[in-house]
């Protein structure tokens, strides 16, 4: 079990800021990220995007920030528990917090931030009827192991580079038919991978359906055929053994919806006093919170880790007497 | 200041008459969210996440810069997608848009 002052929800800019505050305060922390890297949307969806609006940065790159900020919360030795997802919670008979994720790794903290900002990224579900009922029945979202495919068909969605490398991976001797369908004639992914798919569909060893779209899903106890519509052919059936659709990530609430919190429009409400949510010794900061005037900017998200780890402290030690430390004076002392 | 009219159609097809500056340098998706319409705008404009994904019913696209790659690339992986489909973030409010009508594409 790993035992933590402070257990933050979510390793994006502001869980990381905290580890830094709450440094200062001699508070350890312990983050949890459904991702496998530190660093949330930055490192996921933009690292290579600019950011203009971060104090004293004219610019600065996403990838670069998330850098900066795991530089800053060194000295405080943070742990990590990366691709996993914060799942349950229960209050212990000492009033601490365990909180299990999905691949069961147990944490333990008397104050809990939840810095998970538009929830854990999970993969996006095409909108097709009676999808849930093939899920792991011949629907799968991720490919976790392509030994799975050996022999099978198998027809991937989507014009990203997961869907041209795996569509190039399993035609090479995997699966026994490989057919990847698109919404339109160009790729986005990279130049060789979009070149290798055109090459073998030329070359007949796999079929490339663009101007296409999946609409319908079929079969008795498991996935048999898909619907395809065709942009100027119509609809068109394929018998399929697995269908994987790649169509990328998107941020869901996920289990933190069910932890009891008052939640508005999918954001937990706050007491901007000190970030704490209707829960004593749950706080919730960055963009996951809301209150009136809230505004979703990385900024507003360090200065709510600020406040909110002066009220941490106060709960974890009451007779203590706090002293604002002011890092001109001694610098940054570390564990 | 100056302003534009845009009517929003939410995902209930409610209609919305939004007054919308054009000295401001915002677009549909910012537009949006200041209306406290149900638009995430989750990666900030950058057409990186689809969440501002809209239909354009007026005949205004013409009179809008052509979709860049990058906002092409992100359509494929947003759903109900269609001729009239665009990504909020990447429609900046400009005069010639007086009058435009945007419905929010469903979420998914």
């Amino acid at each position: 079990m790993i035992q933590t002052d402070i257990l933050i929800i979510g390793a994006g800019p502001c869980g990381l800021f905290t580890v830094f505050e709450a440094g200062l305060l001699k508070l350890r922390c312990h983050l949890i990220d459904a991702l496998p890297q530190a660093g949330g949307q930055c490192a996921e969806i933009y690292p290579k995007k600019p950011i203009y609006d971060i104090p004293a940065y004219p610019e600065i790159l996403a990838g670069d920030l998330v850098d900066r900020l795991m530089e800053q919360a060194k000295p405080f030795q943070p742990g990590f528990t990366l691709g996993e997802r914060a799942e349950t919670i229960i209050k212990d008979d000492e009033g601490q917090f365990v909180v299990t994720t999905n691949r069961g790794t147990v944490h333990r903290a008397p104050t809990i931030a939840i810095a998970g900002g538009l929830g854990c990224f999970e993969p996006r579900k095409p909108p097709v009827e009676r999808l849930q009922d093939y899920e792991d029945h011949g629907v799968e979202y991720i490919i976790k192991d392509p030994e799975f495919y050996r022999g099978k068909k198998v027809v991937i969605s989507g014009g990203g580079d997961s869907a041209l490398d795996w569509t190039n991976f399993l035609a090479d001797g995997v699966a026994s038919e490989v057919t990847l369908v698109h919404r339109r004639d160009g790729f986005r992914g990279h130049p060789d991978s979009v070149q290798k798919v055109l090459d073998l569909a030329a070359a007949g060893k796999i079929r490339l359906l663009t101007n296409g779209e999946v609409v319908g899903v079929a079969g008795e106890e498991r996935l048999e055929t898909l619907t395809v519509k065709h942009k100027t052919e119509g609809e068109i059936e394929v018998e399929t053994d697995h269908w994987v659709p790649l169509f990328g990530l998107s941020p869901k609430l996920g289990p933190i919806a069910d932890w009891n919190l008052n939640i508005t429009k999918n954001a937990i409400e706050v007491d901007t006093l000190d970030y704490s949510t209707n829960v004593d010794g749950i706080y919730a900061i960055g963009d996951i919170n809301t209150y009136p005037g809230k505004l979703k900017l990385i900024l507003c998200g360090f200065h709510e880790a600020t406040l909110m780890v002066q009220s941490a402290f106060k709960r974890i030690y009451p007779d203590k007497n706090l002293v604002l430390k002011y890092t001109t004076v001694n610098g940054v002392n570390g564990f | 200041m100056s302003s534009i009219r845009v009517t929003v159609i939410d995902r209930e097809g409610t209609s919305h008459e939004l007054e919308a500056p054009t000295d401001m340098n915002m677009n549909v998706m910012e537009l949006c969210k200041s209306a406290e319409l149900p638009v995430e705008g989750t990666c900030g404009g950058m057409a990186m996440c689809a969440s501002c994904h809209c239909y354009v019913e007026s005949a205004h696209a013409g009179s809008m810069p052509e979709k860049s790659d990058d906002e092409e690339d992100m359509l494929d992986e947003a759903f109900h997608v269609n001729d009239q489909s665009r990504l909020g973030c990447q429609i900046r409010l400009e005069d010639a848009l007086e009058g435009m009508v945007i419905r929010l594409a469903p979420v998914g």
